[in-house]
C-alpha cells in the first residue's frame, strides 16, 4: 500500500498523519517529519494513524526515535491506530511513552 | 506538505567509506570491516564479517523474507579476506525484508574433522535475530535446506534509563522459570499466553512472591523440533521444550515472542527485563555453552559445522566428536576463537538486553582443554571472571558434565564464580525423608557449606532443593519411583537417585493424613531453603505444590505436565502464603544472609556465638549418625536491626520433641516466626506479627516439622 506522510503545525501541536505501510523502506520519509516536528517549540506531537495499515519494527523504532527527539515534558499521542499497530506498541513496552486517543486532540 | 522517500536513507552524514568501490552481481559493495563479527547496519549498508580458518571462498547468500531460493548471491572477493576474516558492505539493502547466510567453500582436499559443504547455506554465528522457528509450533518446512535464517536487527531500543540492578548476590532469592511453561496454561490468563509479552503480566505476582531475581531455561534460539516425534502411546507430540540445545547464541527466541512473527522478539524481551528490573527483580540466563543442536556426524549443519568444524568442536583425532554433553558434540570452549565467541556473546548480552547474570548449563565442559582432559586452570571460567563487562553479573556453574567431571566446590572459581550447590540438594532430600547418618552434613550445608567455599564466602553457593531437572517438590514428597513413560523412553531416562519419599502412598492420594503430611514436608523443605546461609534458588510453582505427575525429565513436553497451573495459587494458597513468609523473613533478618560464613564464635561481642548448635537441651547438638534433630541458632548484631537472634529447629524424626531453648537477654523474648506443624494460619507469620511464645524455656517441634523462633521486644 502506497505510504504517505503529511505533516503541519497548530501553535504547539504537531500534527502528523501517516497512511499505509510504515516500514524500513518508508520510515526514513517519518524520520524526516519527526526532526522537522521537534525542531519547533512543540509540546505536543499527534501522529494520526487512522489510515495507517501496517507497523513494522522500523516504523515502531521511528515512534521510538520521535519520543527520543521530543522534549521530556512533551507528549506523543497516537490517534486511532488499528488493532494490529496498537498490539505490536504495547508488546514491546512503547504504550507507557505515549498516549492512545481515539481523536485528534484541539 | 507532503513527503517523497529521501535518496539517502539514514541522516548521517557522508563519508569516504559510505561509498561503495566495487560491484558485485548488481550491488554496490565494498570491503567491509573485519570487526565486529557479524551483520551491523552503517551508514547506507550493512557489513557482513564472517570467520573461517580454513575457508577458500565464502559468499553473502541474501533471501527475501520467507522466500525458498535466494534472490542473490555475492561472492566474497579474495581482496576482502584479511586473515581467516571475510567481511563484505553491501549497499543500498531493504535490511527488514532480507535474511541472510553464507556458503563456504572449504580446501580441496578436506583434513579429519573438515566438514566443508558448499551445497548448504550457513546461518551467521553472530546473528542477531533468526527466523525459521518464529510462532512456537508452528510445523517447519522440512523440505527447506535453510532453516534457521540470520535476520538484520537495529540497537535503538528505548530503555529509558534502565540499568542491571546489581542486588547484592547474598539478599537474592533466585526463581528458576521456563519462559514460555510460565504463562502457557490457560489458567494464566493473560493476553499472550507463553510469551515475554506474557511474563510482563505476572510480574505483579513475582513481587508479591517477593523473588528478586528470575532465571530464564534457555531463551536463546533453539529449535522446538529437534527430535521432535509421537509418542505413540499417547499420540502426543514431543518437543525440544527446554531449549538446552542453541541454534543462535546471539539471538532471543522467536517463538517466545507474541512478536516473533513480526521480527520484534529483540524488543519484546528487553521490554519484559525493563520491566522486570522496574519491579527489582534481576534476570539470570540460563545458557548453554557445552554442546550445539548441531549434533554429531548425524547432525544437522547450521553454521560452525560448515566454517569451522575443527575450531569450534572437540574431536578425536579421526575427526569425530567427542561427547561430553550427552547430546553429539561438545563445544570446544578453551580454544581461543572459541573462548572469544563465548566472551563475546555474554558481552552482547549484558550489554544489549541488560541481563545481570548467567547460569552455565553443564559448566565443567567449560574447564575442559581440546583435548577433553580437565583443565586447573580453564582459560575461559578465567576470562569471564575477569572481563569488565561481566563485572557485576553473577556467573553461576553447574558444576558438573555428563563426562563424570563433578566439580561442586572446586570448579575454577577466581573467587567469582558460584555454583549449583548440588550437595545441598542431596543432603536436604535425605534429611527430609528421614534418613539416618545426615545431621552434621545437614549443619554443615544450612551453614553455607563451609567445607566447599569457606575462602569463597556464602554467595559461592546457590542453594537449591528442586530445579528444572528432577521432581517438581510437591513429586518429590509424593513419589518415591520415576514415571517417565510419556517421554516415549521405556522410563529408562531420568535419574534413579531422588533421594524422594512419597509419604505413604505413591502418586496422588485421597488420604487427608498423607496429604496433610507433604503439604507439612513442602513447607519443611522451603523454610530450610530459606533459612539456609547461601542463595537460595526456588523452582517456579513449587510454592503452589505444583506436580509433574512423577516425570523427573520433563524436557519434552509442552503440554499441561510442565505449564504452570495458575489455578494452583488459589487451591495451595495456604502453602503459597507460607513461601511469601519464608521470603520476607529472610528479607527481614540480615543475619540469614551474611556474604562471609559464620565462626561458631562470639565474633561481635554480643556475648553469643553467630551460629550454635544445639539439640533436646540447649547448647547440646546430638550428631550421633541417629539424631534426626538438628537445632541452631544465629546471633548477630547490625546497623538496622540492633542485636537479632533466630532460632531454627528441624526434625525428621517421625515423632515430635521437646526443645530446651536457649536464655536471652534480658527484655526480649522468643516469637514463633514458624511452625510446620501448626494449621495454617498459624504455620508462619509476617514480619512483625510473630505471636510470642508462651513458654520461653521450652519449645515443641512436631514430628516431621520445623520451627523457627526470632526474639524481639514484646509489643505489649
Amino acid at each position: 500500500m502506497t505510504f504517505t506522510v503529511t505533516s503541519s503545525r497548530n501553535g504547539r501541536t504537531a500534527l502528523i498523519t501517516l497512511a499505509g505501510d510504515l516500514d524500513a523502506l518508508t520510515a526514513p520519509m517519518f524520520l524526516v517529519e519527526v526532526e522537522r516536528a521537534a525542531e519547533g517549540d512543540v509540546d505536543q506531537l499527534v501522529v494520526d494513524m487512522t489510515d495507517l495499515a501496517y507497523l513494522s519494527s522500523a516504523g515502531l523504532r521511528g515512534l521510538v526515535f520521535a519520543r527520543q527527539k521530543m522534549p521530556d515534558d512533551s507528549r506523543i499521542v497516537l490517534v486511532r491506530p488499528n488493532d494490529a499497530v496498537e498490539q505490536s506498541i504495547r508488546l514491546v513496552g512503547f504504550h507507557h511513552s505515549v498516549v492512545f486517543s481515539q481523536q485528534v486532540p484541539d | 506538505m507532503t513527503a517523497t522517500l529521501p535518496t539517502t536513507a539514514v541522516a548521517v552524514p557522508n563519508r569516504i567509506d559510505s561509498f561503495p568501490t566495487d560491484r558485485i552481481a548488481g550491488y554496490n559493495v565494498r570491503p567491509g570491516r573485519a570487526l565486529p563479527y557479524g551483520a551491523s547496519i552503517v551508514p547506507h549498508g550493512v557489513n557482513f564479517s564472517v570467520y573461517s580458518s580454513r575457508a577458500e571462498a565464502v559468499s553473502l547468500v541474501l533471501f527475501r523474507r520467507g522466500e525458498a531460493d535466494p534472490f542473490v548471491e555475492l561472492p566474497f572477493p579474495e581482496e576482502f579476506r584479511i586473515g581467516g576474516v571475510w567481511a563484505i558492505t553491501v549497499f543500498d539493502l531493504d535490511y527488514e525484508h532480507i535474511e541472510y547466510g553464507y556458503r563456504v567453500t572449504g580446501p580441496s582436499t578436506p583434513g579429519p574433522g573438515d566438514r566443508f559443504d558448499a551445497n548448504q547455506v550457513l546461518a551467521d554465528p553472530y546473528g542477531k535475530a533468526m527466523s525459521g522457528r518464529d510462532v512456537w509450533g508452528t510445523p517447519p518446512d522440512w523440505t527447506d535446506p535453510y532453516r534457521h535464517r540470520s535476520r538484520l536487527t537495529f540497537d535503538d531500543f528505548d530503555w529509558e534509563g534502565d540499568q542491571p540492578l546489581r542486588i547484592p548476590p547474598e539478599d537474592l532469592v533466585i526463581y528458576e522459570t521456563h519462559l514460555r511453561g510460565f504463562t502457557r496454561h490457560p489458567s494464566a490468563a493473560v493476553v499472550h499466553p507463553g510469551t515475554y509479552a506474557g511474563m510482563v503480566e505476572k510480574i505483579p505476582y513475582l513481587k508479591a512472591l517477593g523473588v528478586n531475581c528470575v532465571e530464564l531455561m534457555p531463551i536463546f534460539e533453539f529449535d522446538e523440533f529437534e527430535n521432535s516425534r509421537v509418542n505413540e502411546q499417547t499420540g502426543e507430540t514431543l518437543y525440544n521444550y527446554w531449549g538446552y540445545s542453541t541454534v543462535g547464541f546471539f539471538a532471543p527466541k522467536a517463538g517466545f515472542a507474541a512478536t516473533g512473527k513480526h521480527g520484534m522478539q529483540r524488543d519484546e524481551f528487553k521490554n519484559l527485563v525493563k520491566q522486570l528490573h522496574r519491579a527489582g527483580i534481576e534476570v539470570v540466563l540460563d545458557v548453554v555453552f557445552n554442546h550445539t543442536a548441531e549434533g554429531n556426524e548425524y547432525g544437522p549443519t547450521i553454521h560452525f559445522k560448515g566454517l569451522d568444524n575443527r575450531t569450534y568442536y572437540m574431536l578425536t583425532p579421526d575427526g569425530y566428536y567427542y561427547n561430553f554433553s550427552g547430546t553429539g558434540n561438545t563445544l570446544n570452549c578453551n580454544n581461543p576463537v572459541v573462548r572469544d565467541y563465548v566472551l563475546s556473546c555474554l558481552r552482547f548480552w549484558a550489554s544489549e538486553y541488560h541481563v545481570d547474570g548467567f547460569r552455565f548449563d553443564l559448566a565443567a565442559i567449560l574447564d575442559r582443554g581440546p583435548d577433553g582432559a580437565p583443565m586447573s586452570n580453564p582459560p575461559l571460567p578465567e576470562a569471564l571472571a575477569f572481563d569488565p563487562l561481566l563485572r557485576d553479573c553473577l556467573l553461576i556453574a553447574e558444576a558438573w558434565d555428563a563426562g563424570g567431571l563433578y566439580e561442586v566446590g572446586s570448579f575454577p572459581n577466581y573467587y567469582r564464580w558460584s555454583e549449583w550447590n548440588g550437595k545441598y540438594r542431596d543432603t536436604v532430600r535425605k534429611f527430609l525423608k528421614g534418613e539416618a547418618d545426615v545431621i552434621g552434613e545437614l549443619a554443615t550445608r544450612v551453614a553455607g557449606s563451609p567445607d566447599l567455599y569457606r575462602h569463597r564466602g556464602t554467595i559461592a553457593s546457590i542453594n537449591f532443593i528442586t530445579c528444572h531437572d528432577g521432581f517438581t517438590l510437591a513429586d518429590l514428597f509424593s513419589y518415591n519411583e520415576k514415571n517417565n513413560e510419556a517421554n516415549g523412553e521405556n522410563n529408562n531416562d531420568g535419574g534413579n537417585d531422588n533421594d524422594s519419599w512419597n509419604c505413604g502412598a505413591e502418586g496422588p492420594t485421597d488420604d487427608p493424613g498423607i496429604r496433610a503430611l507433604r503439604t507439612r514436608q513442602m513447607k519443611n523443605a522451603l523454610l530450610l531453603l530459606l533459612i539456609s546461609q547461601g542463595v537460595p534458588m526456588i523452582l517456579a510453582g513449587d510454592e503452589v505444590g505444583r506436580t509433574q505427575r512423577g516425570n523427573n525429565n520433563a524436557y519434552c513436553h509442552d503440554s499441561d505436565l510442565t505449564w504452570f497451573d495458575w489455578s494452583l495459587v488459589d487451591e495451595n494458597a495456604e502453602l503459597l502464603r507460607f513461601v511469601r513468609h519464608c521470603i520476607a523473613f529472610r528479607a527481614n533478618h540480615a543475619l540469614l544472609r551474611g556474604r562471609h560464613h559464620a565462626r561458631g564464635s562470639d565474633v561481635q561481642s554480643i556475648g553469643y556465638p553467630d551460629l550454635s548448635w544445639h539439640g533436646t537441651s540447649a547448647w547440646q547438638p546430638d550428631w550421633s549418625p541417629s539424631s534426626r534433630l538438628l537445632a541452631f541458632m544465629r546471633s548477630a548484631s547490625t546497623l538496622e536491626e540492633g542485636v537479632d537472634h533466630v532460632y531454627v529447629a528441624v526434625n525428621s524424626h517421625w515423632e515430635s520433641h521437646e526443645l530446651e531453648l536457649p536464655v536471652l537477654p534480658d527484655g526480649v523474648l522468643w516469637h514463633v516466626f514458624a511452625d510446620t506443624s501448626a494449621a495454617a494460619p498459624n504455620d508462619s507469620f509476617a514480619p512483625g506479627e510473630e505471636p510470642v511464645l508462651r513458654n520461653q524455656h521450652s519449645a515443641p517441634v512436631g514430628a516431621r516439622a520445623a520451627l523457627v523462633l526470632v526474639a524481639r521486644r514484646p509489643l505489649y
